[in-house]
């Protein structure tokens, strides 16, 4: 059982006065130092929080309209632009960045009252499934602490199951939300691309990143998600929130035509998963639903897609890290040009150098076509496979990865290997389409997520959806 | 690869990324024989094109000295880098 009202619940206790901001903000850091052993958390922003919970309280005494968040503690990723603590994206070339300024989506947060009480762990610049690529460390699976905790929003997943905070932001950028919420046994949603503003999130591949909520429950996702979308100047790519809002979300299974992605439920998939997934899809048939499978040939594909655009995309944004303007520079470096590559040879991890040499191969003179345009290409063909199959069904179903959290260390020396726990969720960030993982089972101790995906667009009925499928499952 | 990406390496780094970096695109080959006939790369997937905003001065609080005081090494108000030539 949470220690945590519903989302809305805290708010409205806050604003009577039932509840005191102060005593949440204590809650949270006290929980947060007690759970410390998991690792989810890579500094607290105490003395913020705690100015900020004060203030609403006294707005409170004054009689004063506090917002829809009000006093409701949440942890945010560590590659959210925050004030009152560092913002390191889990990376020694970041260490010691105090944000000048804040994300967009935490500026919108604060504005209805939520508090920051702390920053989560992650593979560092979110290159990662698990958190073993923090540059720091590796946060424990609460279920499990020999085991992943799923990435690369990792910490921001095991902040929520192990109760640290009401709820947790996340980033997305090909299942960075989605894996660890199965991982670890919570609701994560990844949004229409441009939902929410990425202004103030360090950028990964800015085609594919969406900002987005973990949380208990769908409810509360769906207010949070409320409060975070539309539009905003700083974000080009952003589009504009549903007239209707998102909180306002029926739980209703009957009629809805559903499809099971063929491509999901096949080889390679752990028979486990398959089973709680299978049966999950049955309990939404007993509710009403139409099941259908479906099948999308180029899915398959996605993953190859995926790792060209998307390191493709790191290592043009990963450039400004030069050392020169701000965060870490390499001491013994003689001239300019050294400068920059010493500063970047001794600050970037593993993963992140990989990966930029991924994507500075792909880009280059003479192999730009062969591997970055032609994969832009069949990201199309994959497209065009996802609105041919919403012709016909209204969300697609399937798991979110095709295991169970793995061992610590498990994958760790095998790039492949590891790339390959995102296969089920790559297709829906290249697509830029809507979806959610919803709790689904345990299997041996380990939870299990069910991914639904919608049309781009579509949050409102992927969330009423969402709420059904948690009811059914509950 | 790294001296074009601006990444110092030692030799056993290289040597590593090497091997991975084969095996990553040994993978990718897959790709190679997809047929494509007639169809655009994608570069933006909600139909977005020329998003435009007024060109306005916001006021966020945020200084020059703010942003100055991030960098390793500055001279008055400027940013102080290695030299560049010679």
């Amino acid at each position: 059982m949470s220690q945590w009202l519903p989302i809305a619940d805290i708010a409205a206790q806050v604003q009577s006065g039932q509840l005191l901001a102060v005593d949440l903000v204590e809650r949270a850091l006290q929980t947060i130092a007690d759970k410390d052993e998991y690792k989810a958390i890579i500094a607290t922003t105490a003395e913020r929080a705690r100015e900020r919970a004060a203030s609403i309280d006294a707005s409170v005494k004054d009689g004063r309209t506090v917002g829809r968040l009000a006093g409701v503690p949440f942890i945010a990723k560590d590659n959210f632009l925050v004030f009152g603590a560092e913002t390191t994206a889990a990376s020694n070339i970041l260490k010691g960045f105090d944000a000048p300024y804040q994300s967009t989506a935490i500026e919108r947060l604060e504005a209805e009252g939520a508090i920051c009480v702390a920053k989560a762990n992650l593979d560092a610049f979110a290159h990662g499934g698990s958190t073993e690529n923090s540059d720091f460390f590796t946060t424990k699976n609460p279920h499990d602490p020999t085991r992943v905790p799923g990435g690369s929003s990792g910490g921001s997943a095991a902040a929520v199951v192990l109760d640290l905070a009401p709820f947790a932001l996340g980033t997305d950028t090909g299942g960075s939300i989605r894996q660890p919420a199965s991982f670890s046994g919570c609701v994560g949603y990844k949004p229409t691309y441009g939902l929410i503003s990425r202004s103030g999130v360090v950028a990964m591949a800015s085609s594919t990143d969406v900002v987005g909520p973990l949380t208990r429950t769908v409810d509360d996702a769906a207010l949070v998600l409320d409060v975070m979308a539309g539009q905003d100047s700083l974000d080009s790519t952003t589009i504009a929130a549903d007239q209707k809002g998102y909180t306002d979300i029926s739980a209703d299974l009957s009629g809805k035509k559903i499809g099971v992605v063929k491509e999901y439920m096949g080889e390679g998939v752990d028979p486990e998963v398959k089973r709680i997934i299978s049966e999950s899809i049955d309990k939404m048939r007993a509710a009403g639903a139409t099941i259908t499978e479906v099948s999308l040939p180029s899915l398959p594909l996605s993953l190859a897609v995926y790792y060209i655009v998307v390191p493709a995309e790191i290592s043009s944004n990963l450039s400004r890290y030069d050392g020169q303007r701000f965060a870490f520079s390499a001491a013994d470096a003689e001239n300019l040009e050294e400068s920059f590559s010493k500063t970047r040879g001794q600050g970037f991890g593993k993963e992140a150098k990989r990966r930029i040499m991924i994507g500075t191969y792909v880009l280059s003179s003479g192999y730009y076509d062969a591997y970055y345009r032609k994969a832009q290409t069949v990201r199309t063909k994959l497209i065009q496979e996802f609105n041919d199959a919403f012709a016909s069904v209204d969300f697609l179903v399937g798991p979110t990865a095709p295991t169970t959290a793995f061992k610590i260390g498990e994958n760790a020396n095998d790039p492949i290997q590891m790339y390959l726990a995102d296969i089920m969720t790559v297709g829906p960030s290249l697509a830029g389409v809507p979806a959610v993982v919803v709790p689904a089972g345990m299997s041996d101790n380990l939870p299990v997520g069910v991914q639904l995906i919608a049309p781009q667009k579509q949050d409102r009925d992927l969330l009423s959806i969402a709420k059904a499928v948690e009811e059914v499952l509950a | 690869m790294a001296r074009l990406a601006r990444l110092a390496l030692n030799d056993n780094e290289i040597e590593e990324y090497r091997k991975e970096l084969e095996a990553v695109l040994q993978y990718v080959e897959q790709l190679r024989d997809v047929d494509v006939t007639g169809l655009a790369p994608t570069t933006q997937v909600t139909g977005l094109t020329n998003v435009m905003r007024e060109d306005t001065v916001i006021d966020y609080g945020v200084h020059r000295d703010d942003l100055l005081k991030l960098a390793p090494a500055r001279q008055d108000n400027e940013l102080k880098v290695k030299r560049m030539i010679g």
